[in-house]
């Protein structure tokens, strides 16, 4: 079963030395992950709208929150507690959130 | 015993486990209730004309199993799913033991639990599945309007469908947290039904007892947790005060209560509960409150009541539950065993942390004892306007009138 972990955190801020880096997250999760990468920041987000004929176009993300979708990672799990336990594993979910969502299969 | 009655106890004794199996065998939550529901309306057409068999339990499994078995056959969707559904024997006793049935019903209770729900599904499905009560009686319990109800299950089983919420107990390293949140649901299940008083009340009444009745199952499936045992000693000891609770609807102080009319029964189960929970060296915030119940209970006036010890506890629980309603009950033993004074103290220091009626309640009561009659009737007014039930507003309306005639009467 398919999960996307949405990586969500306030820029404002800073992973502390102490957090588990990046790499030992992929290294623990091995083969599970499928896919994922890091987003660039919101300032260089661009949301679409159409709304009848018009293409409506907001510069920055599509929401007003303090967290924002810093990156994303595709793993595949047995059941959702195998995919808890990946995310409350991830380096951000110290310091911001992740948001775990099972893909529609 | 004629048929329905005893399809009526095995309703309430067994469906939860023979919904908990199926649920197993078929993935199906749906599907498994349909077909148990199915099981008990055969029992009742088969059993008159055929006596009641040896097993029932095991007979109402076999033909929920074959129910689902049929219906799944028909609709030929899940291959996989059927083979193990045939590969479950008819008639092998290893399959339908005692053990296998636990494990089931355990798997169920903790799927109900699981921490990704609200705490309302999980509530809710655990009434709905395990206890087998109709959303209508639980909106009602609840004050919900069926149709919210109905959704809220809806939504809870479809996440765990589509989340893959798995049907299992959780491996050791989770079964803390997870017990827990379990112990939690059971908990906040008899307080809605303890809470709400006398009128409404059967049902909510019935949330009581559905309440007691999941704890002893809890146990009976989780001998060496320590906390379960504790969470029922806990229900037994708050529920034997049930009858002494109200007067004609009028809420009855604990001090002021008939202690005759306490469950003796009850009281004396929950402390030998409690005692052998204690025994094992592990307390918690359940087996700490029970003891604090225990204090009440076997004290055998109100005069009699350890209080001393009873704050001593209260400081206790405060370490494992850091919450000001916690402090708040802290702060009421304290004044019950040093004066009203020093509770007061512990009360005002609660000002920021604690709205709702019992703040400003518990005030004026230390206030009326401290003959502070006027400050007593303005914060007994504050927590009035504040209380939610109309058995709290009657009793604070009664006390507002009390103190108001002494202070009349005191008047020169």
């Amino acid at each position: 079963m398919k999960y996307m972990l949405l990586i969500c955190v306030d820029d404002t801020i800073e992973p502390t030395a102490a957090d588990p880096t990046i790499e030992q997250w992929l290294a623990e999760v091995g083969g599970r992950r499928l896919d994922g990468s890091e987003l660039r920041s919101i300032q260089d987000a661009t949301t679409v709208r159409t709304r009848g004929d018009e293409v409506l176009l907001t510069d920055g993300p599509f929401a007003e929150t303090k967290e924002h979708i810093v990156g994303y990672d595709i793993v595949d799990c047995a059941d959702l507690d195998e995919a808890i336990r990946i995310a409350s594993r991830h380096p951000c979910a110290r310091f911001g959130s992740v948001e775990v969502r099972p893909f529609a299969e | 015993m004629p048929v329905e009655a005893r399809v009526a106890d095995l309703f309430r004794a067994e469906r939860g486990r023979i919904v908990a199996t199926l649920i197993r065998l078929t993935g199906d939550w749906d599907l498994a209730e349909e077909c148990v529901q199915d099981a008990f309306a055969r029992a009742l057409e088969c059993w008159p004309r055929e006596g009641i068999p040896l097993r029932p339990g095991a007979w109402l499994t076999t033909t929920a199993r074959n129910r689902a078995l049929d219906r799944l056959r028909r609709s030929t969707v899940e291959a996989a799913k059927l083979r193990e559904v045939v590969a479950m024997p008819d008639d092998d006793p290893e399959a339908l033991d005692d053990h296998g049935f636990r494990d089931d019903l355990l798997r169920l209770i903790f799927t109900c639990c699981h921490p990704a729900l609200t705490l309302e599904a999980r509530v809710a499905l655990t009434l709905h599945t395990v206890t087998g009560l109709t959303t209508a009686e639980i909106a009602r319990a609840f004050l919900v309007p069926e149709q919210t109800m109905a959704k809220r299950l809806v939504r809870a089983r479809q996440k765990i469908r589509n989340a893959r919420i798995p049907y299992r107990v959780p491996p050791a390293h989770l079964l803390p947290e997870r017990t827990g949140g379990v112990l939690g649901v059971l908990y906040l299940l008899f307080n809605e039904g303890y809470a709400a008083g006398a009128g409404a009340e059967l049902l909510r009444r019935n949330l009581c007892l559905e309440a007691i009745r999941l704890a002893r199952t809890l146990v009976d499936l989780m001998p060496d947790e320590p906390e379960a045992v504790g969470l029922l000693a806990l229900v037994l000891l708050q529920d034997s005060r049930q009858a002494a609770r109200f007067d004609g609807g009028d809420l009855v102080p604990l001090e002021e209560q008939d202690r005759a009319r306490w469950d003796g029964e009850q009281i004396s189960e929950g402390v030998a509960l409690l005692d052998s929970a204690l025994r094992r060296g592990r307390p918690g915030p359940y087996q700490v409150q029970a003891a604090i119940a225990a204090c009440h209970a076997t004290a055998e006036r109100a005069a009699d009541t350890d209080w001393p010890q009873i704050a001593l506890l209260y400081g206790e629980l405060a370490k494992l539950v850091p919450s000001p309603v916690v402090r708040l009950n802290r702060a009421v033993a304290v004044a019950m065993a040093d004066g009203p004074l020093a509770g007061l103290a512990l009360v005002d220091g609660l000002a920021d942390e604690l709205t709702g009626h019992l703040l400003p309640a518990t005030r004026a009561d230390l206030l009326r004892r401290l003959g502070r009659n006027t400050e007593a009737i303005t914060a007994y007014e504050e927590a009035l306007a504040l209380a939610p039930t109309d058995a709290e507003r009657r009793h604070l309306a009664r006390r507002i009138t009390e103190v108001t005639a002494v202070k009349e009467s005191a008047r020169p």
